[in-house]
């Protein structure tokens, strides 16, 4: 029989366990990290040597001659992620707001099952219908009707030629803008959920409209998860490999329309990454890995920035 | 006997057992385009001997790579290493195969073998300089071809490739401006198109490309039916690539003389000659920490050269000539265990 005393010194012991324990995980996180960077650094020291900041404006990628330059494949990235945010976003937040607040009770979970199925579809799966099924579609129905239609519009009509492959930039956007599209979406739903009804149902009873009540009540609300739930589909697309890779066109050229071959960080480091032969080339694409590293961190600081200005302007109001 | 004993006798022939299958087992890694050939000669070698091949088709360089880490027992290239590359490291290399390179077009009017392309036609079109397909520079050479209207999409592989290096090698012969502009690698920055990865990625592009031009080893173009083209070799004819092309290209080649037996097929001069052919290779080190290793090495491939010429021709690969794979064998006496005596004996 052990004394009440000892039980209590125990159960201090065993809480005190627990703390070093999650710490140390905790912990872990952070020693990875800096693992990551570390290992990246010194992968690319000798590439870094060698072109210095002349790799981050040069559109060089020449093997033969062992000049590199990430301009292509960091423009790349960003771009094919800003058409998937520019398509993805707007839409994600529709189906949201159908779910939430005007789709009929019965069609909110099948359709809320369906969203969460499509998020769990791998990568590739999304590659080869892109490849397979909608740049074969893209290309003979879409493009040449987009080409004409924009052809005389001043400002964004030479964004739409080019030649009509199906695959390149634009068909990369778009594919990413489906596999972002559920990721964002499902966030959306789950925290414009959790907005109190009594809220909703003030602003209702003030003779808001729909439209007003999310724009003015639902929005403000939840904005640090719609954030986060479009830093979440931001962070896939910009990392997205597999998929990329199948419909960019993986071509070092420089873009000049949307429907150009591109492309992307990642989808060099999958073509390239086992074949590169010397040290440079490797040096090179481990650079390109660090590059993708540091607009990954760049883009999480942006929004954390982002929600800390909105939160002073909501001082403000009050 | 006690069952102690009886244990531990029964584990050490077990152990004697699984290290004498283990210790036999030969790795190799690298060109993707004789993996399937590879593949073949290790299952008909296992009936045949019982000692299996494990081969990774991870692309020429990761082959070479591989080779120098020193992971696997021989590495395998589509591009030849250079004498000096060769004596570097200190490797042995021998080719086992040849096959050709075709350029594979999708033009729905045209049927296959029968577009005719020159050299400096080819080049322009990679260079991007012709751009439609029915230009008067593609039109003159094929009189009486209903050529379309329609832009030329050049597709080429994404990720090096020796496929790429033996393509590039023969583009610098042909056109001086390739060479000075572009050059010659496993893999170079393209002056246009789009890339796939793999003689698949390839070939998937140009299938669903309306008008798209690309390049894919001989064999997985006849496998998938792909529409091929002629091309113009050194001695003025148009050839259509098969067996016998690929022969005569190989047939001229100074295997002897070449130190490395690194001899390039491109732009042969033979009459009936494939203007894109080249050899497959093995990398070996000649001297080796595992000797043992290294004779079932080349025990595989005295094998193949003897007994894997029939499997390799039923599958488009062309086998080394018998004088050539004399001169191989002589080369293997170089490989050599710690003491300097050939592992061959």
């Amino acid at each position: 029989m052990i004394s009440h005393e000892q039980r209590l010194q125990r159960q201090a012991m065993q809480d005190r366990a627990f703390r070093w324990a999650t710490l140390f995980f905790a912990l872990l996180v952070l020693l990875v990290l800096v693992g990551i960077i570390l290992s990246l650094l010194i992968g690319s020291l000798s590439s870094i040597k060698a072109f210095g900041f002349n790799f981050l404006v040069s559109e060089d990628w020449n093997p033969v001659t062992e000049v590199f330059g990430g301009l292509n494949s960091v423009k790349g990235t960003i771009l094919t992620s800003l058409i998937a945010m520019l398509i993805g976003v707007p839409v994600s937040f529709g189906i949201a707001i159908f779910l939430t607040e005007l789709s009929p009770v019965w069609l909110r979970r099948p359709l809320g099952v369906a969203i969460e199925l499509l998020a769990g579809v791998p990568s590739i799966i999304y590659g080869m219908w892109g490849l397979f099924v909608f740049a074969p579609w893209f290309a003979d129905n879409v493009q040449p009707w987009l080409m004409r239609a924009t052809e005389n519009i001043p400002a964004i009509g030479w964004l739409f030629q080019g030649p009509p492959m199906g695959i390149g930039l634009f068909t990369a956007g778009l594919i990413l803008a489906v596999m972002v599209i559920p990721y964002i979406s499902a966030v959306m739903r789950d925290v414009f959920e959790v907005v109190p009804a009594m809220l909703k149902e003030s602003a209702y009873g003030l003779g808001g409209t729909t439209w007003e009540v999310v724009w003015n009540v639902v929005l403000p609300y939840t904005k640090n998860g719609v954030v986060g739930g479009i830093m979440l589909g931001l962070g896939r697309a910009l990392g997205e490999t597999m998929a990329v890779t199948f419909v960019i066109g993986n071509s070092h050229t420089a873009v000049t329309t949307l429907f150009d071959p591109a492309t992307s960080i990642s989808a060099t480091l999958a073509n390239e990454f086992t074949e590169a032969v010397g040290e440079l080339h490797t040096s090179a694409l481990i650079e390109l890995g660090l590059l993708l590293f540091l607009i990954t961190f760049v883009v999480l600081a942006l929004s954390k920035l982002l929600l800390m200005q909105l939160r002073r302007n909501e001082g403000a109001h009050s | 006997m006690t069952l102690g004993r009886k244990l531990i006798l029964s584990m050490g022939v077990a152990a004697m057992f699984s290290a004498s299958v283990f210790a036999a087992d030969i790795t190799g890694a690298g060109a993707t385009f004789p993996y399937p050939l590879y593949a073949k000669w290790a299952e008909q070698y296992k009936a045949a001997t019982g000692t299996g091949m494990n081969y990774q088709s991870i692309g020429s360089g990761g082959g070479i790579k591989q080779i120098q880490a020193k992971t696997v027992d021989f590495g395998a290239s589509d591009a030849p290493l250079t004498a000096a590359q060769l004596d570097k490291d200190g490797l042995l290399q021998f080719p086992t195969v040849m096959g050709g390179v075709v350029p594979v077009v999708n033009l729905e009017q045209v049927k296959g073998g029968e577009l005719k392309l020159s050299p400096a036609v080819l080049a322009d079109i990679f260079l991007g300089k012709i751009k439609k397909w029915n230009e008067p520079s593609i039109a003159s050479l094929n009189p009486g071809v209903k050529l379309p209207d329609l832009s030329i999409t050049v597709v080429h592989r994404a990720d090096g490739s020796g496929t790429t290096w033996i393509f590039t090698n023969y583009l610098s012969k042909v056109s001086k401006e390739w060479n000075e502009k572009v050059g010659n690698n496993a893999s170079v920055q393209w002056p246009i198109g789009v890339g796939g990865k793999g003689n698949e990625g390839v070939a998937q592009y140009v299938q669903r490309i309306k008008g798209a031009i690309g390049y894919v080893e001989y064999a997985y173009a006849k496998q998938n039916k792909m529409d091929y083209t002629q091309l113009q070799n050194k001695a003025g004819n148009f050839v259509q690539p098969d067996d016998v092309t690929f022969k005569a290209a190989a047939a001229g080649a100074d295997w002897k003389g070449t130190p490395g037996f690194a001899v390039v097929l491109t732009d042969q001069a033979a009459k009936d000659a494939w203007p894109i052919t080249g050899a497959t290779f093995i990398l070996m080190y000649k001297k080796q920490d595992k000797p043992a290793q290294a004779l079932e090495v080349l025990k595989f491939f005295a094998w193949a050269y003897k007994e894997g010429d029939k499997t390799a021709l039923g599958m488009d690969y062309i086998p080394m000539p018998t004088e050539v794979k004399t001169v191989i064998n002589t080369a293997w006496k170089q490989i050599t265990d710690g003491g300097n005596v050939p592992v061959l004996k």
